[in-house]
């Protein structure tokens, strides 16, 4: 079958206080066998090139940012001026901030209306 | 090669290299006295090739898919690719198992001709090779990756509180200033105890090597992937490491981080760096 599993932990039970403890995804396996490994040339010529250009396409859904400042802090993530994803949540909140502010100018009208002065 | 007179016997994907005298028989077996061999990347049996000292542990492919332009195809298939992948992984790990001493691990889809071909190879290299089988000799790979534990800040942070008329966006952009501070406050954090981390489990291994950082979206793990780092152990010090680690995982959430284990693999990620290019050839 090709049912792998890297072998668990001895003790994984006591290890996975939080979580799934050691199992490897499909990540793991690949950056293993794609990326490292004896690299020897083989007759046919899977030409590293394009290996390289596939491990970049795979890096692109793997990883975030290659090296990610050696050890990895990927806080950019909620910087909007870096991630896309964390521009959106910004103009999510925006636009819950300019709801909120209509709401407010609606629910003041009434009050103006009747006695005309600044509610509040 | 003459490729041509091999088309019908297919080609030979090699797996990985190890000591002759540590893999006996013809086929690779999941034990001494198991009578069906090991199957790999075609679902073919997996075959012993022995040169000299070394022995190839190899198999037969249709090169209907591992010859040049059906394989550059595939390779482009994730879902080919992934399942390759698994299979040469268990290969590996198979042959590990079965090696008294251990294996070199070969980078997915390294395909040979024929057996001459594979043999001229494992003499060609024989230095380097039995070179690298000696360094990673009675040694296995951990992973280790850190991941931040998923917290709620990020969801009340959606919803503005409501605030005096006026001042709403001022308080919006005050409010998210302390966040940024907040924020670099908590990677500043985070980065000190992920080096704490490397560095102590590093302290207890022979060598490191870090990986880039994996994406959530195929970790699929809720956590940001901070550090994403493999360890060569000797197995006699095993227990010293897995101890560390553990030591490692109980401390983490205190940092709002958590510690996950893969392992033990075949050292890949230090088989790479021991074998220099022999001869010219267009290895790395």
């Amino acid at each position: 079958m090709t049912g792998i599993q890297t072998q668990r932990f001895p003790d994984a039970p006591s290890l996975s206080g939080s979580s799934s403890g050691s199992s490897a995804n499909l990540a793991d396996i690949l950056e293993r066998v794609l990326d490292k490994g004896v690299v020897i040339a083989g007759d046919i010529r899977v030409n590293l090139l394009d290996i390289e250009l596939l491990t970049i396409k795979l890096r692109l859904i793997v990883v975030s940012v290659d090296k990610a400042k050696e050890m990895g802090i990927d806080w950019w993530e909620s910087d909007p001026a870096l991630s896309s994803g964390a521009r959106r949540r910004e103009l999510a909140t925006e636009n819950e901030l300019l709801r909120t502010r209509i709401a407010e100018l609606e629910a003041r009208q009434p009050h103006e209306a009747r006695d005309g002065e600044e509610q509040r | 090669m003459n490729g041509n007179a091999d088309a019908a016997a297919g080609l030979l994907y090699l797996y990985a290299v190890a000591r002759d005298t540590d893999l006996p028989g013809r086929h690779l077996t999941p034990s001494p006295h198991h009578p069906r061999p090991v199957t790999g990347v075609a679902g073919e049996p997996v075959e012993l090739v022995r040169h000299l000292d070394l022995v190839g542990v190899a198999g037969r492919v249709p090169a209907a898919d591992f010859d040049e332009e059906p394989l550059h195809r595939h390779l482009e298939d994730l879902d080919w690719l992934a399942t390759v992948a698994h299979r040469h992984q268990a290969v590996i790990e198979a042959a590990s198992s079965a090696a008294a001493t251990g294996v070199l691990p070969l980078r997915l889809a390294t395909v040979y001709r024929d057996e001459e071909s594979l043999r001229r190879m494992l003499r060609a290299r024989h230095e380097a090779l039995t070179a690298a089988l000696g360094r990673l000799d009675g040694t296995v790979e951990w992973g280790v990756k850190v991941y931040t534990l998923p917290g709620p800040e990020k969801e009340e942070r959606t919803t503005p509180a409501p605030s005096a008329s006026g001042g709403v966006g001022r308080a919006y952009l005050r409010r998210r200033g302390a966040e940024r501070r907040a924020d670099e406050h908590r990677a500043r954090q985070a980065d000190d105890a992920v080096r704490q981390i490397h560095t102590a489990l590093a302290a207890s291994a022979e060598d490191t090597h870090l990986h880039a950082p994996q994406n959530s979206r195929l970790s699929t793990h809720p956590g940001h992937n901070l550090l994403n780092a493999s360890y060569l152990v000797r197995r006699d010090d095993d227990s010293a490491f897995t101890a560390e680690v553990r030591a490692q995982v109980e401390r983490a959430p205190a940092w709002g981080l958590m510690v996950e284990l893969t392992g033990p693999w075949v050292p890949y990620s230090f088989a790479a760096t021991t074998t220099g290019p022999a001869d010219g050839t267009d290895d790395r």
